[in-house]
């Protein structure tokens, strides 16, 4: 990765493959139905071959959303520094964050039913900026709730004053 | 001038007794309902009228007059607040009751606000803006204005950890807005004469066709033009900023007046702007991250609330920026400007792009025709972002963001070298730690150069 920062004294920790799987699920639960609705409507009521490239395109289109999905959950990743936690995500549009441990307010665990299925979570880090985007997703429930721990503890023990 | 100067301790003498619960004053009532009933007035008078019956409107309107009344004194009786230890206890709701309490260490700022007709019945609102705060946090409206100042003076002094009793704490003027200035601001503005020019044109052409009826289409215009040049006269009229032990004051507005008490260290960020017709006569605008008075618009439309300096000669608001940020040289700051390269994602606006650091603030700067330097403290910053797009990192560029409280003030610095914006990235963290180490406690009075007199009395 191209991210030239101090090296944290852990690792950069990756995120659950399930993150891929539920936006994998997601996106074929929608795409597939609407490829096969709107091929099969386009060939009954315009043209069989309208209908076939309605059909193929949306198709190809989900194939590559999985592809794109896939690469976007790689990218995911955070480390904890003795200061701050960083986190990194995105392929074409790439973002680092870097949220001090004094300066969070509150932290934030949600699962959304799917999330919950497939046994993910998300973690978002609360500071008293709107604009700070910390948000970590995919993470195993044992891990965030181990993480959100950890964070309260840090931020405890750091907090500043506004 | 209409700032208020007193000093000396609270009228009575011994500290009062601050857990009684006090009420706001009778008239509030009226004062905030007279809007609604001129809006109800003004229908039953149309309709009346318009068809002649009088007698249904005066009654339906005499009705909704007797339990606007009741509902508003119900209100106004249910409604108390108190002082308790460190926090401002506000007890409200006549059917579910609703407790509030304030909690006066996290006071970011305190404004004594009075609109036209509290203003004539002699009252104000007071409103507490508390950190983390979305809309008016602790708001008490309305008291007597003189209760207000009092009661201002009482949670600013439990907020700096003085006493209670020490009174208004005395207060400096530092700039006052001249008129001519004011006014020459509002005409050297692109959005007074975008809205100044059309409008003009059409109660001309109105005029002149006699065809008033065609303007009424118009009115949304009216009123934005009338909100650019005369609304803004009259908001900035005789705008005072002075400084205080308690923070910076400022005071402003001929028809709604406006008392805001900003305390030391309240100041998330800074941001100077001058407007590309205002470059000859080098004035520039001041505007300020508080917490809690919010963002504002996105828009670039100016949240009032955040102006600390509607319009200033350059070297004055550079005055104003050394007290808010004791020991800041803006200008001194040296600034690196970006890559050549960026030529190909902004061809124009990098050749303004600069940012640089010293060892209290970060400034970025940007603009070609409105330009505009962005301040933070490096205590200030809540988190730090690089951002990169798909074009910026074709060129193997990136952009940097010091996230700040919400307000009119953003801090990036785009388009730098990917390398360089890692780089800044981990000076800037390492930075705001170290900032955040030395910052001064939440209670200001035990700053150095606070005011001894006051804690002696």
């Amino acid at each position: 990765m191209d991210h030239a920062l101090a090296p944290p004294e852990q690792p950069w920790h990756p995120v659950s493959e399930q993150l891929f799987r539920v936006r994998r699920f997601l996106l074929v639960a929608v795409l597939v139905p609407l490829a096969v609705a709107g091929g099969v409507l386009a060939w009954i009521f315009v043209a069989p071959w309208l209908g076939a490239l309605i059909a193929a395109g949306l198709l190809v289109a989900t194939g590559w959303g999985v592809v794109a999905l896939r690469r976007n959950q790689r990218s995911w990743r955070y480390a904890e520094r003795a200061d701050d936690l960083l986190i990194a995500h995105g392929v074409q549009f790439r973002r680092l964050v870097v949220v001090p441990y004094g300066r969070m307010q509150f932290v934030d665990v949600t699962a959304g039913p799917v999330e919950r299925r497939f046994g993910i979570a998300t973690i978002t880090l609360h500071t008293a900026s709107a604009a700070t985007d910390a948000v970590i997703r995919g993470l195993p429930p044992e891990e965030a709730a181990r993480l959100r721990d950890r964070l309260a503890e840090r931020g405890e023990a750091r907090s500043a004053g506004l | 001038m209409t700032v208020e100067q007193q000093s000396g301790p609270v009228p009575g003498g011994a500290v009062p007794d601050n857990a009684e619960p006090r009420r706001l004053h009778p008239l509030t009532p009226v004062a905030r309902g007279w809007k609604a009933m001129a809006v109800v007035i003004a229908i039953f008078g149309q309709h009346a009228a318009r068809t002649q019956e009088t007698r249904l409107g005066v009654i339906v309107a005499g009705c909704v007059f007797l339990v606007a009344l009741l509902w508003g004194l119900l209100t106004w009786a249910f409604t108390v607040y108190r002082i308790e230890d460190d926090d401002l206890r506000i007890d409200s709701g006549v059917l579910f009751r609703r407790t509030r309490h304030v909690h006066l260490g996290r006071l970011q700022a305190v404004d004594v606000v009075r609109p036209f007709i509290a203003r004539l019945l002699g009252l104000a609102e007071l409103k507490l803006q508390v950190a983390g705060g979305d809309s008016a946090e602790g708001s008490l409206a309305y008291l007597r204005e003189s209760d207000a100042a009092v009661l201002r003076a009482e949670l600013l002094a439990r907020a700096a950890g003085v006493r209670p009793d020490a009174g208004e704490a005395p207060e400096r003027p530092l700039v006052v807005v001249p008129m001519p200035v004011l006014i020459g601001s509002v005409l050297l503005s692109f959005a007074s004469w975008l809205f100044l020019l059309p409008t003009l044109g059409l109660i001309v052409g109105g005029v002149a066709t006699g065809n008033m009826a065609l303007l009424l289409g118009f009115i949304p215009l009216f009123i934005l033009a009338w909100q650019f040049t005369v609304g803004r006269v009259l908001r900035y009229f005789d705008f005072t900023v002075s400084e205080s032990p308690d923070g910076l004051r400022l005071a402003h507005g001929l028809i709604e007046h406006r008392h805001q008490t900003v305390p030391p260290g309240r100041v998330q960020a800074v941001r100077l702007v001058q407007p590309w017709l205002w470059r000859a006569k080098g004035w520039v605008r001041v505007e300020v991250n508080v917490a809690g008075y919010g963002g504002g618009s996105e828009d670039g439309s100016e949240n009032h609330e955040s102006t600390l300096l509607p319009v200033a000669p350059r070297e004055v608001a550079l005055g104003v920026l050394g007290r808010i940020l004791p020991g800041v040289d803006v200008d001194a700051v040296p600034l690196t400007a970006v890559p050549a390269r960026a030529r190909w994602h902004s061809p124009v606006r990098r050749r303004k792009m600069a940012c640089g650091a010293d060892e209290k603030v970060f400034v970025a700067r940007r603009g070609v025709f409105r330009r505009e330097t962005d301040v933070i403290p490096h205590a200030k910053v809540q988190s730090v972002r690089r951002t990169q797009g798909p074009l910026e990192r074709l060129l193997g560029l990136a952009t940097v963001h010091l996230d700040s409280t919400p307000g009119p003030v953003r801090v990036t610095a785009p388009l730098r070298d990917a390398e360089e914006a890692s780089r800044l990235v981990d000076e800037q963290a390492e930075r705001s730690r170290i900032g955040r180490r030395g910052e001064g406690p939440h209670r200001w009075s035990s700053l150095s150069g606070g005011s001894p007199e006051r804690i002696d009395r």
